[in-house]
């Protein structure tokens, strides 16, 4: 079977990932006054990540649409598998 | 005593060894004897008092300690001969199955055992399942028929439940099993999966058996001052006389055939000591008959140490009994007899304010209300008041500093639960209301959120003993503080049955009282200061109505418009002008128009009560629901409410229109069957022609059946507009009580049954009963019941309509046990989940789940309906307040 080519992102149903840079996400763990450690985890073998080509340690922000809130920001903290 | 505190940094779970169930053991139990003729327990035996004491007053032989305190110490037997562990006996078996029979190593090329060494140590460092890859690893090397590393044949091993291993049909003992496991190499047996530092493989079957101590299975003394052993020791005494004779039988020599039955005896012994439900073997049993309980079955299930003893306990101070209706007692009260409020206690610290008042109480004792069972002393001693002459003691010693446990007393704050307790609203405060009886009594408005009824429904009461939980209970779980759901941001709590037929009816148009009938109601429903407003209020002609004197419960700046539920759903609703009275004004806290129902205060549903509540908080609810509930309920009682059969009556005119729609509609079906029949049915788009014909028959039938339904309803209406009260219709449309599709049912006809949402199809070939022709597809056939209730069915009909019912109830036993275990799923899962002052969701180990709490940070009991705001809402209240 030949490698299809289909851009996930462009899919109704899964929503923008954005890597935060560096300044961003400690501005974010402040806010929270957490260590990256109490985020939620995505793995580096994710295709939205390996997408937009986020490494282990980055945090992605996740804009997804919300019925009640509207706009509803999500982070996840990418891990690698080993 | 010292408490020492220590984060726990990990569990880790092996087996134990030989070497350390030795280490761990104080004596060494040889003889199956427990206790001498004189009654004290024999050294070497079961009760050995180096396993600890259970008998108040002796001191432990190993630590010293009193009973209570000394936590107890484990023994052990010797085995004469190693027996299989049941708990790893299927273990085993797969290691048997890959490792040589020969060299015991795992029969695969040592490359490979090296890599999936390497994937195991990798999978336990980040956590992934290790199991997959061990699976991989027993796939591979299982049909391996010659050993890579010694060249030796491998033999067919066969597993046979519970403990018995056979290689090429012969048997192998647990001593061979042994041997072969304790060759396995550390490192082969790390490719298997094992820590080998807290568990080798030949830990998996025992030489030496634990010996549990006393306090695990304390012996119990009978009323005939028998001794009556715990069943573990039962079977430790089978498992040492068994082992017993097969020592001395090894010792002398005895033929090999004896050794073996002996040995095989003994595991018997060990594995029901173990499990005394294991497949493929009898389970042992108590001198009664009754199997025995052993290790397995102490843990296992509902009744089990996990769900039993520590995801659920019992607990002391709780009554359980059968509730009853009060509609004269607050929401937030429960009515408790009297015989409960003696038994159920509350502890008081005796200060210099209350002891001349806890002294009464004392002097009360256990049996004269209101009194006190117990007497604390500050050293926690207690004097129980169930005589005249501890009475006479506690009374003489009472001083500051005691505790007294009175008796429960009216403003108490108690839990009261029913079960199933599937929300928090299961489980409520409620303000004690001593009185006579033998029941429980509750506020009508608070059987939603319980889910009861008075069919013989029980409930559970706690009494609470702190102050922290009295004060958390009050102001967290009081009942008036559950009036709004968390679940669709609506009252959960509200008027039912005959508060809303109650309503319904004082509020109608034409209800008026009369000035001395109308104190008399409120008198009656204790609204005495409602009474004087009355008095100021004008009347008309004499007359006050019904609308008038509900208004006097309204808050005096209310506005408000809603459809009521009696509302015909008019192409353009006429608002304030219908002329049904099903539009609901109230302006400054007077009802204009429209008539009170259930979308005014039931549960579920209020409009007018959800309003009161976020608007005027949680106290003006309930005194609303309180004086609400009195009043009508006193109105209906004085006024008469019934349903009869006869609600259901039609004239001749409703009967004859009825069956014509009904023997048109059968028409209707046959003539679609017949056009099916020569191929003129179009088929739907998606459909075959078989679905569209069952389709267009079960649309014909529906159609036909509301349509006498409306032609019912339409008579009954007429009828009650002459003025017969009739009170199943009364019912249904205030949403008291049933549905106007339940009158269609009994006064015109029940309609198609089903089964799976099709058609009945199922019964004789080719027909569903032999009363029909063979492929007769026609209403009657197929389970359309064109009769009603009332008239009564036809035998077809009636087997058809059982054959529905049938469904139901399976459906529904079905479903309640599915949605129990799903229930206990989640909560597991999602436990101890907490929203964070900071709006954040966490789980235990503070980790964030979700960022904002419902992704709006909104509370839903405190949403409209579940929406954030509504603007409409809003808006209208401005406007109304302005104009
Ligand atoms: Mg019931
Ligand atoms: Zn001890
Ligand atoms: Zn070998
Ligand atoms: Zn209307």
């Amino acid at each position: 079977m030949g490698k299809r080519k289909v851009d996930i992102s462009k899919h109704e149903l899964v929503p923008e990932h954005i890597v935060l840079s560096e300044e961003e996400a400690n501005e974010l763990l402040k806010k929270l006054n957490i260590t990256k450690s109490q985020l939620p985890k995505i793995l580096a073998s994710d295709p939205m990540v390996k997408k937009i080509k986020a490494k282990p340690g980055d945090i992605i922000k996740i804009v997804r649409r919300s019925p009640t809130a509207g706009v509803y920001y999500y982070y996840r903290v990418v891990i690698s598998e080993k | 005593m010292r408490v020492f505190q220590r984060t726990i940094a990990g569990i880790k779970f092996g087996i134990l060894s030989p070497e350390q169930i030795r280490e761990m053991s104080v004596a060494k139990i040889v003889t199956p004897d427990t206790y001498d003729e004189d009654g004290y327990p024999i050294e070497g035996g079961l009760m050995d008092p180096k396993l600890g004491v259970v008998d108040p007053g002796l001191r432990c032989k190993t630590c010293g300690a009193r009973a209570g305190e000394c936590p107890g110490h484990f023994g052990r037997i010797e085995l004469a001969r190693p027996v299989i562990h049941v708990g790893y006996a299927k273990h085993i078996a797969r290691i048997l199955k890959i490792i040589c029979r020969e060299c015991s190593r795992i029969k695969l090329p040592q490359e490979k055992i090296d890599e999936f060494r390497k994937r195991i140590k990798n999978a336990r460092k980040i956590g992934k399942d290790e199991e997959v890859i061990i699976d991989e690893l027993y796939n591979q090397a299982k049909q391996v028929k010659v050993c890579p590393h010694c060249g030796a044949e491998q033999g067919e091993i066969k597993f046979e439940k519970p403990t018995t291993y056979l290689e090429n049909g012969r048997k192998l003992t647990p001593s061979d099993v042994r041997e072969r496991l304790e060759k396995i190499t550390d490192e082969d047996a790390e490719a298997l999966g094992f820590d080998v530092e807290v568990a080798r493989p030949e830990y998996m079957v025992l030489t030496v058996l634990p010996v549990p101590p006393v306090t695990v299975r304390p012996s119990i003394i009978l009323e005939s001052g028998e001794r009556s052993e715990d069943d573990l020791t039962h079977k430790l005494v089978d498992i040492i006389r068994i082992n017993q004779r097969l020592q001395e039988n090894i010792e002398a020599g005895a033929p090999q055939i004896i050794i073996e039955d002996l040995w095989e005896l003994l595991q018997y012994h060990v594995t029901t000591y173990f499990n005394n439900e294991v497949a493929g073997i009898p389970p042992a049993r108590h001198r009664s008959g009754r199997p025995l309980k052993t290790l397995a079955q102490r843990l296992k299930g509902k009744e089990g140490r996990f769900r039993g003893n520590l995801s659920g306990k019992r607990v002391n101070f709780s009554a359980r009994t059968v509730i009853s209706p009060d509609p004269n007692i607050s929401i937030n009260e429960v009515g408790v007899p009297i015989e409960v409020a003696r038994e159920l206690t509350v502890p008081v610290r005796v200060t210099p304010y209350n002891i001349d008042y806890l002294r009464k109480l004392v002097k009360n004792g256990a049996h004269k209300y209101p009194g006190a069972n117990y007497v604390e002393r500050p050293d926690g001693s207690k004097i129980r008041l169930d005589k005249a002459k501890s009475v006479e003691k506690a009374l003489k010693e009472l001083d500051v500093g005691y505790i007294v446990h009175r008796h429960l007393q009216d403003g108490d704050i108690v839990l009261f639960n029913r079960q199933p307790s599937l929300h928090r609203m299961s489980i409520m405060a409620h303000e004690v209301r001593v009185m006579p009886g033998k029941t429980f009594r509750l506020n009508l408005c608070v059987c939603p959120p319980y889910n009861a009824d008075f069919d013989g429904d029980e409930m559970n009461l706690h009494a609470i003993q702190g102050e922290e939980a009295r004060a958390e209970a009050r102001m967290l779980m009081r009942v008036q503080d559950q009036i709004l759901s968390p679940r669709f941001g609506g009252p959960i709590i509200g008027g039912i049955h005959d508060h809303i037929s109650g309503a319904y009816l004082f509020t109608k148009k034409e209800t008026k009282f009369r000035r001395e009938e109308a104190l008399q109601l409120l008198y009656i429903a204790k609204m005495y200061d409602e009474i004087k407003k009355l008095l100021k209020e004008k009347s008309e002609d004499g007359y006050y109505t019904g609308k008038q004197i509900f208004s006097l419960i309204l808050p005096e700046d209310l506005n408000l418009r809603y459809k009521a539920k009696v509302c015909k759903k008019c192409e353009t609703c006429l608002e304030e002008d219908c002329p049904y009275d099903a539009f609901v004004v109230i302006k400054n806290g007077k009802l204009i128009k429209g008539v009170m129902d259930e979308k005014s205060f039931g549960a579920f549903a209020g409009e007018l009560l959800d309003r009161i509540v976020k608007d005027y908080g949680t106290d003006k609810a309930r005194e609303f629901l309180d004086k609400i509930t009195r009043l009508v309920i006193a109105f209906i009682s004085k006024r008469g409410f019934t349903t009869g059969i006869d609600d259901e009556d039609l004239p001749e005119e409703a009967k004859q229109r009825i069956n014509e729609i009904l023997t048109k509609a059968e028409e209707e079906v046959q003539n679609v069957i017949e056009m099916y029949e020569q191929g003129l049915l179009e088929p739907l788009p998606g459909r075959t022609l078989e679905e569209t014909l069952e389709m267009r028959i079960m649309q014909i039938l529906s159609e036909a059946r509301d349509k006498s339904g409306q032609i019912a309803n339409e008579y009954l209406e007429k009828i009650e507009e002459r003025g017969k009260l009739n009170g199943a219709r009364i019912m249904a449309i205030s949403g008291a009580r049933g549905s106007l599709l339940n009158l269609t049912q009994m006064a015109a006809c029940v309609g198609q049954q089903s089964v799976r949402g099709e058609r009945i199809k199922r019964g004789y070939s080719g027909r569903t009963l032999p009363h029909f022709k063979k492929g007769d597809i026609g209403a009657k056939a197929k389970g359309f019941v064109k009769s009603s209730y009332k008239s009564g069915l036809s035998p077809t009909e009636f087997f058809f309509h059982a054959m529905g019912g049938r469904e139901g109830l399976v459906d529904t036993a079905v479903r309640t046990s599915q949605s129990g275990y799903m229930q206990r799923r989640l909560i597991n899962a999602l436990q101890d989940l907490k929203v964070e002052y900071d709006n954040t969701v966490r789980d235990a180990r503070y980790v964030i789940v979700a960022f904002k709490h419902g992704e709006d940070g909104a509370d839903p009991a405190r949403t409209d309906w579940g929406k954030t705001v509504n603007v409409k809402k809003v808006i209208e209240k401005v406007i109304s307040k302005r104009g």
